[in-house]
């Protein structure tokens, strides 16, 4: 199950204390059914403004945003979303903050306790798919960083969304685990086949996971290039190593220090 | 041997008080209608245990009536001013403004409504301690995470929704906290509207012995007052750590 994305030509402003602040203009950016998609730029470019564009959270003043070839006027209900802070509750079991968008979305809510048994158990199996596997009666501050944004995603995607919006999800974690996160990602995205749009700061990153990484440029925001990753998959960690990534991670380096002078 | 002394530590040193006070008396002589020594206070204690006892339990009941009061209207009014910025901004001048007004000038408009009696003090109690119980509450609520509202959000949430799972669960830290001080608040309540207009309770007990000039009973209905004031503080700090031990285990404990 998976959607494709459109943002034609869309223009957000927010109305600050001081006058209105024009984070996106002419915004477009397509991503196909299944891409794994990455947004880079430089920081305050309005990539979390697209994130809460493209889920509904936040209407455009113009342009369109079509998900799955519906319009979106409001909240979305298929996607999932992760962020740099997991913001796991901490008075719930990982298990129980994995379950808990099946408490909000349909139709899971309305069968939630009859079928709470099976939902446990797709959350432990989920939970085992990121290397969680008997985390699950533990509580968030049992767990590490690392595993606390694992969990984050299996909360992300426990409702089978179309669409996975991350908004640097692995910034706050150290070099190692943000590697193994990598591949979890990866594998999670090449077993389930969502779509994924990842915000983030990292090149290597972007470069990495990504079929498309999109450069934004400072706010306001705009899509400048559309760089499609021609590297084979399945990818393996080793690929960051070869000539040719780091020629892409190099060109969209470039990039981003050109928007940045402007 | 660490563990022992820190568990003796808080009798050691209300001990070591009470030895400070009774040796200065008689070092320095004093007056004992200006200040009895605490041997004074509690043999006063032991001869008029009757009439101290039922004084106390009258205290302590208006106390414990006036601050349920103050948790059930604290917590709805809370959840409330958290619910809406508007009413948020409309109602929290008022808030402050009322919580301004001392509740010493309150009791004889209260005396005058409901007569003299337990009502004037179960309410004084009630009027001085919601205040830190309607902040604390709206703490909680406006203080939630705004990514993990977008997270329910984005999913279709209601704001009764992420009330329900998220505002009011994390809310529960700080209306503990509230408690604690909103306990000892509300004894001061009791005990001020007592001394204004009463028949009954250790306030009127304190004013009556006071103009009799029997400093013991002053000093010894002071003295069970902080007890009583103490064992509330415990039961309630007792339920903080037992309802909310995630809260001082995990990084969010800003009520702690």
């Amino acid at each position: 199950m998976s959607a494709s994305v459109d943002i034609g030509n869309v223009t957000l402003t927010y109305k600050g204390m001081s006058g209105g602040v024009l984070a996106l203009k002419g915004t477009s950016l397509a991503v196909r059914r299944g891409e794994f998609a990455a947004v880079v730029g430089p920081s305050g470019c309005g990539k979390s403004s697209l994130m809460k564009l493209v889920t509904g959270l936040v209407n455009a003043d113009s342009g369109s945003i079509v998900i799955a070839g519906n319009k979106v006027v409001g909240p979305v209900k298929i996607a999932g979303m992760a962020f740099q802070n997991p913001n796991l509750l901490p008075w719930r079991k990982v298990i129980d903050n994995v379950l808990l968008p099946l408490e909000i979305v349909q139709p899971y809510r309305s069968n939630f306790r009859q079928q709470r048994a099976q939902y446990r158990e797709q959350a432990e199996a989920l939970l085992k798919t990121v290397g969680l596997g008997g985390f699950g009666d533990r509580y968030p501050w049992e767990l590490s960083g690392g595993m606390q944004q694992r969990a984050s995603l299996c909360r992300a995607l426990i409702h089978q969304p179309a669409l996975l919006m991350l908004d640097e999800p692995f910034a706050a974690l150290d070099a190692f685990t943000r590697e193994e996160l990598w591949c979890v990602l990866r594998d999670l995205w090449q077993k389930i086949g969502f779509t994924v749009i990842l915000v983030t700061h990292d090149l290597r990153e972007a470069t990495f996971l990504a079929d498309t990484v999109h450069v934004m440029s400072a706010r306001p925001g705009q899509i400048v290039v559309s760089r499609p990753v021609d590297l084979p998959r399945p990818r393996d960690l080793d690929i960051c190593f070869e000539p040719h990534f780091t020629e892409i991670v190099h060109e969209l380096r470039a990039k981003i220090a050109e928007v940045r002078q402007r | 041997m660490n563990a022992l002394a820190g568990k003796l530590s808080p009798w050691l040193f209300t001990l070591g008080l009470f030895v400070i006070w009774e040796a200065a008396c008689r070092a320095f002589n004093i007056d004992r209608f200006i200040l009895p020594p605490p041997s004074e206070a509690f043999a006063a204690m032991v001869q008029y245990w009757r009439p101290l006892a039922r004084h106390s339990f009258v205290t302590l009941w208006t106390t414990m009536a006036g601050f349920a009061i103050a948790v059930a209207f604290g917590i709805i009014l809370g959840l409330i001013v958290g619910w809406s910025r508007t009413i948020y901004r409309g109602l929290y001048p008022v808030m402050v403004g009322f919580n301004c007004i001392p509740k010493v000038a309150v009791v004889p408009i209260l005396i005058m409504w409901f007569g003299i009696g337990e009502v004037p003090a179960i309410l004084t109690a009630f009027l001085i301690s919601f205040f830190p119980i309607v902040v604390n509450v709206a703490t909680g609520l406006a203080t939630m995470e705004p990514e993990l509202e977008d997270v329910l959000r984005a999913l279709g949430a209601r704001k009764l929704d992420i009330m329900l799972k998220v505002g009011i669960p994390r809310t529960q830290p700080y209306l503990f906290g509230s408690l604690k001080v909103a306990i000892t608040l509300a004894f001061v309540g009791t005990v001020v509207s007592e001394t204004v207009g009463a028949n009954a309770g250790l306030g009127y007990q304190i004013a009556l012995a006071g103009s009799n000039f029997q400093m013991a009973i002053v000093f010894a209905a002071l003295l069970l007052l902080a007890i009583e004031g103490i064992a509330m503080y415990a039961v309630f700090a007792w339920i903080e750590t037992y309802f909310t031990r995630w809260a001082f285990r995990s990084s969010m404990s800003a009520a702690a």
